[in-house]
């Protein structure tokens, strides 16, 4: 028994720490720009998608695939800063539905490049840790775990230790302030979208050899990274991080011991419940919806 | 006289309409239709300011309703649609408690929560439910047989007539509500609801009575769904019917009682009639979203303010006469 919960720990930890990725960009785009990013989730699957076309078909090594996966999916971020966001500042449901747009846009793409069937992905290592019989950790799960980390502590680097990162935090409390002082809002912008975007690209990179890359793979990573961004507070990166570790372990524990499906509404419930109680979130002080 | 004469005109019109359609685009037609009522019950809730993400699984809860109420206890159709559509209004006056202690874009994010969690029961429970499978075989209208007429609704035409009968009777109630004092209120509820609330108007619950109204309204549409395709499992009430939905106000515009229905028949021929016959069958979703994207960044109105200024332009040509005319 004691082994089945530390396996599932392990597990609930690889899920958190790319769920986290994810949720970190979205509420860094939230917070810098007001805008809720339906399409992030397609953003990931892109993401996944670049190891498909530069990995697996192409050969070209891991690693290299996974950082032109962030600065590819980086750059659609500007794409869309550029194109709709930009335009849209004063009107967020205008941003909003811009975003399920571009999802719908991504979708067709990737389904009309790459088919809408699953894509396989061989593994880079088959590796397996194994602390005991029955406590396996696979050593690609160990990798997203290690990258996940790394990339929320440069996040966290870059948002207190550098200029840019006083700028950004600035113009996320208080936009009108920070553009007096002046920090441009649209250099921010571009900024965030960027790395919010470059995050979702890089977890879906990381995992795309250990997931069922599809067209539609983007929902499911939505909904958890959503229900995240509630629990943790809507504008606080800290909140998404140990929100993302609650919903893991939380979501991780009820598949392990009853379905999956069971799982997804045990999230979804939470979500309602926090949205009920506190509908600032957790973490959240910042009210800009 | 000249308002009845154009009434007589639409009509006529509506009538010929499956006559000049090939089979499968009248079997588009019907859903069309359906699509309508559907689009303009959620601009009902729209008004109240609140944009929901869960109409069409409350759409669903409606079809859910009749299908099992006709499956499991071989109640007649129109009953158990007309207990559909009560139903889907009941589980929106329950959900309404939770969701409107929340506003904007967390009632947003509440609403769409909840209606997932809904689809994901349907998707749990196979007892009742039927599983990801959902159910099939659901009985369709029954025929109608008086003397030389025989009515058979499993013909597209025939239950073409049935779907614009209910839904024309549905969107003249909706009209007169938006028209009545209730109308009204909705509007002061979205636009002024400080001063709404100041001058006496309980905002919470006008709010709660335009969604389980709308949601009504939703279970109709669905109820009609599920015995014209007979078969419905979860996926049928997923996202991306939402997102259409959304898209047909949001293009229309949601600013006239018309908008919407402009939106969804013009997405719906653009995307049924040119784009599948066109050959363009994997590029649908991209075009959409292109579509979508481009007139919330160029049309920002919706259709109707195309139509609003071509009716100000024909007004100014004549002169101003049809002017007096419009204004109520």
């Amino acid at each position: 028994m004691l082994e089945l919960l530390v396996q599932t720990g392990l597990n609930a930890l690889y899920s958190a720490s790319y769920i986290s990725l994810v949720a970190v960009g979205l509420v860094l785009i939230f917070g810098v720009m007001g805008i809720v990013n339906f399409a992030h989730g397609e953003l990931f699957m892109v993401g996944a998608y670049v190891v498909v076309a530069l990995y697996s078909q192409n050969e070209v090594p891991f690693v290299l695939t996974v950082a032109i996966g962030l600065i590819f999916v980086g750059c659609i971020g500007l794409l869309m800063e550029r194109t709709m966001f930009r335009p849209l500042r004063d009107n967020p449901l205008g941003g909003l539905v811009a975003s399920i747009g571009f999802l719908m846009i991504l979708q067709a793409l990737a389904s009309m490049t790459f088919g809408v069937r699953m894509a396989f992905v061989p593994p880079v290592t088959q590796d397996v840790i194994e602390f005991t019989d029955k406590i396996r950790l696979p050593v690609q799960r160990l990798y997203v775990i290690i990258a996940a980390f790394g990339f929320l502590t440069a996040l966290w680097l870059f948002l207190t230790r550098t200029r840019f990162g006083w700028a950004l935090r600035a113009s996320a409390q208080d936009p009108e302030a920070a553009s007096l002082q002046g920090i441009s809002i649209t250099q921010t912008a571009r900024i965030a979208m960027f790395i919010g975007a470059g995050l979702a690209g890089v977890a879906g990179a990381l995992t795309a050899p250990l997931i069922s890359v599809n067209p539609h793979m983007g929902h499911s990573v939505i909904i958890a990274a959503f229900i995240v961004v509630i629990v943790g507070g809507v504008g606080s990166l800290e909140g998404a991080v140990v929100a993302s570790a609650a919903y893991a372990i939380v979501h991780t524990f009820v598949t392990t011991f009853y379905d999956g499906v069971l799982a997804d509404i045990t999230g979804l419930l939470l979500m309602l419940i926090v949205l009920i109680i506190k509908p600032t979130g957790l973490f959240g002080t910042a009210d800009r919806a | 006289m000249r308002k009845s004469i154009i009434w007589l005109v639409c009509v006529a019109a509506l009538a010929a309409l499956p006559h000049l359609l090939s089979f499968s685009q009248q079997e588009i037609l019907v859903v069309l239709v359906i699509n309508i009522l559907l689009v303009v019950s959620y601009r009902l809730m729209t008004l109240t300011g609140e944009w929901s993400l869960g109409h069409v699984v409350i759409m669903g809860v409606g079809a859910y309703t009749s299908a099992l109420l006709t499956k499991n206890l071989g109640m007649y159709v129109p009953v158990s649609m007309i207990l559909g559509s009560l139903m889907a209004a009941f589980v929106a006056f329950l959900l309404s408690f939770p969701l409107f202690r929340m506003k904007g874009f967390y009632f947003l994010i509440g609403s769409f929560a909840s209606a997932e969690i809904i689809r994901l029961l349907w998707k749990r429970f196979r007892d009742p439910f039927g599983g990801p499978k959902g159910l099939k075989l659901i009985d369709g209208l029954p025929d109608i047989n008086i003397g030389p007429i025989h009515i058979d609704f499993f013909e597209p035409t025939h239950y073409y007539y049935f779907a614009v009968i209910v839904v024309a009777a549905c969107l003249w109630i909706l009209w007169r509500i938006e028209r009545s004092l209730l109308g009204l209120t909705f509007h002061a509820v979205h636009w002024q609801d400080k001063l709404a609330q100041a001058s006496g108007v309980d905002v919470r619950r006008f709010r709660t009575l335009a969604f389980v109204l709308a949601s009504g309204f939703a279970g109709v549409s669905g109820a009609l769904l599920t015995h014209y395709i007979g078969t419905i499992n979860p996926n049928t009430f997923d996202v991306e019917l939402m997102v259409f939905v959304l898209t047909w106000a949001i293009v229309g515009g949601t600013a006239t009682f018309y908008g919407p229905i402009l939106g969804c028949v013009a997405l719906t021929v653009l995307n049924e009639i040119v784009l599948r016959e066109m050959g363009f069958e994997q590029a649908r979703p991209l075009i959409y979203g292109v579509v979508m994207i481009a007139s919330i960044l160029f049309l920002p109105n919706g259709l109707e303010s195309l139509v609003k200024r071509g009716v100000a332009a024909w007004q100014g040509r004549t002169g101003g006469a049809g002017a007096k005319e419009k204004t109520p």
